[in-house]
């Protein structure tokens, strides 16, 4: 392990023993929060009990579907709309503010549509990750070094190959960087559509806790989120930087 | 200058198409027309109650961004000037910056109780990470010859900062004020949305149990524009200040 990750590591212990240490003094109230040591225990008799195990399928099939979905579509916009400069011009306003704008408005709009059911989180979660991936697809487009369509240029390839063979592959690590934030905004949105209004997910069971005063389940389920997501970020934080190491290198 | 007038025409034209297909797939009673809502809205702008909430939603924001810009700031520009702080640093706030926050909203009511701290602080949560990566990365990415000027002129930790390292790095940090900003505003509207009763949020709450459909789009749309303008001042600074920083 690296020195900074050393660190990391003994920081991260020193917090959670800080905060034991503050809530088993009564400095931290239990109404509050509980010690860091029950909230493992509680994860641990949750997954024992399988009493969540429905919900966290739920939340894992919606999150992987928005995730899909707004990979699929916003690197197929991408692609499209690099090739048409003209509509590029006109939707740029709209690129650049879209995460400036609380889309999540539109949250209950399209539960009115769809009712309460799967379809609206997942599509908000697709929407919510989907213009990341199509500006990262934009940008890498535009980051193709001239060298490479000479290249494709001389070996004759027609537009299509010359995408395919070339284009896309010189594309990779822009691609990887916006599946990364994919999956770090569809996470976002699947999972607060959960806390506000679904008929179950581990957004609606740690809301349901929350206003249950059950703040072992709480705080138990909000450790399994965190460390899951946590988790996936680091993966693909890692991933990113080995392939931009890579590329570079070439 | 007239090119980008047209575009920006042929945009607004192409979101209202969209809108009303929307609404006539969709039926009035789940989404309203265009016109009704935009009619709808230019009442509602006229009420003293919107604006009463508006001002309340305003100072939060005001609060929440000048804390979190603040904030980010000095955690990215104290970690970006230490190698060893900023590699440990990266990866948590990028961590903190990608946890569904919302889901942390339990703990910040139980810790702020209902009312202004507790969306103050939802909002600050929101904007802070984004702030201090830009401004950590801009740091450090800063050419090393800057640095070894600083030093060679014997600068103190002070005056590096201000006089070095803030005007280099500036171009990163106000990309990072931008969607840190952004961010703050989703933060603080959320806030509102749970617990509060006053802003907008708690007016979008409100019409959402009433079912007034019409008002809770002129709510997302009057957020929307008022988002759309903000980010659009910040990013023509922003391009300003990528220019004069390029050469």
């Amino acid at each position: 392990m690296t020195l900074a990750g050393s660190i990391r590591l003994a920081l991260m212990i020193a917090l959670a023993a800080i905060l034991e240490l503050a809530c088993r003094t009564g400095l931290i109230d239990r109404l509050t929060m509980i010690p860091p040591s029950e909230m493992v225990t509680a994860l641990w008799t949750i997954l024992a009990s399988g009493s969540a195990n429905a919900d966290i399928a739920y939340t894992l099939t919606n999150t992987l579907a928005a995730i899909v979905c707004a990979v699929l579509t916003g690197f197929a916009a991408g692609v499209i709309i690099h090739a048409l400069p003209r509509l590029r011009r006109v939707l740029d306003p709209l690129l650049t503010a879209y995460y400036a704008v609380p889309i999540f408005a539109f949250y209950p709009l399209l539960v009115l549509i769809f009712g309460v059911t799967a379809t609206p989180i997942i599509v908000i979660g697709a929407l919510f990750g989907m213009v990341s991936m199509l500006t990262s697809t934009l940008i890498g487009l535009d980051r193709v070094p001239p060298v490479m369509d000479k290249a494709a240029t001389m070996f004759g390839l027609g537009p299509l190959q010359a995408l395919l063979l070339i284009r896309l592959p010189a594309t990779i690590p822009y691609l990887i960087t916006g599946l990364k934030m994919a999956v770090v905004y569809s996470v976002i949105a699947v999972v607060a559509a959960e806390f506000i209004l679904s008929p179950k997910g581990l957004g609606f069971r740690i809301a349901f806790a929350y206003n249950d005063f059950d703040n072992r389940t709480m705080y138990g389920l909000l450790l399994l989120l965190i460390t899951a997501v946590t988790v996936v970020v680091l993966l693909l934080h890692h991933i990113e930087q080995r392939v931009h190491e890579r590329w570079a290198r070439q | 200058m007239k090119q980008r007038a047209i575009d920006f025409a042929l945009l607004l034209i192409g979101l209202l198409a969209l809108w009303q297909i929307v609404s006539l797939i969709a039926g009035t009673s789940a989404v309203t027309a265009p016109a009704d809502t935009l009619v709808y809205a230019a009442g509602l702008l006229r009420t003293e109650d919107f604006w009463r909430h508006a001002a309340a939603s305003g100072y939060a924001l005001a609060l929440a961004s000048v804390i979190a810009m603040l904030g980010g700031l000095a955690l990215g520009l104290l970690l970006g000037l230490n190698r060893l702080a900023g590699d440990v640093a990266d990866p948590m706030l990028l961590t903190m910056f990608s946890i569904p926050k919302i889901t942390l909203y339990p703990i910040i009511l139980l810790i702020f109780g209902l009312g202004l701290s507790a969306k103050v602080a939802f909002g600050v949560m929101h904007g802070i990470f984004p702030v201090a990566i830009f401004a950590l990365n801009g740091v450090r990415n800063i050419k090393p010859i800057y640095l070894r000027a600083a030093r060679s002129l014997s600068l103190t930790r002070a005056s590096t900062a201000l006089t070095v390292l803030l005007p280099a790095a500036l171009p990163e940090i106000v990309t990072g004020l931008r969607m840190g900003f952004a961010a703050t505003i989703l933060g603080t509207l959320i806030g509102e949305m749970f617990a509060s009763t006053k802003g907008l949020g708690f007016l979008l709450v409100r019409s959402l149990d009433n079912h007034e459909v019409a008002q809770t789009l002129s709510l997302a749309l009057f957020l929307f524009v008022f988002a759309g303008v903000a980010n659009a001042i910040l990013l023509a600074l922003e391009k300003r200040m990528h220019r004069t920083a390029a050469p």
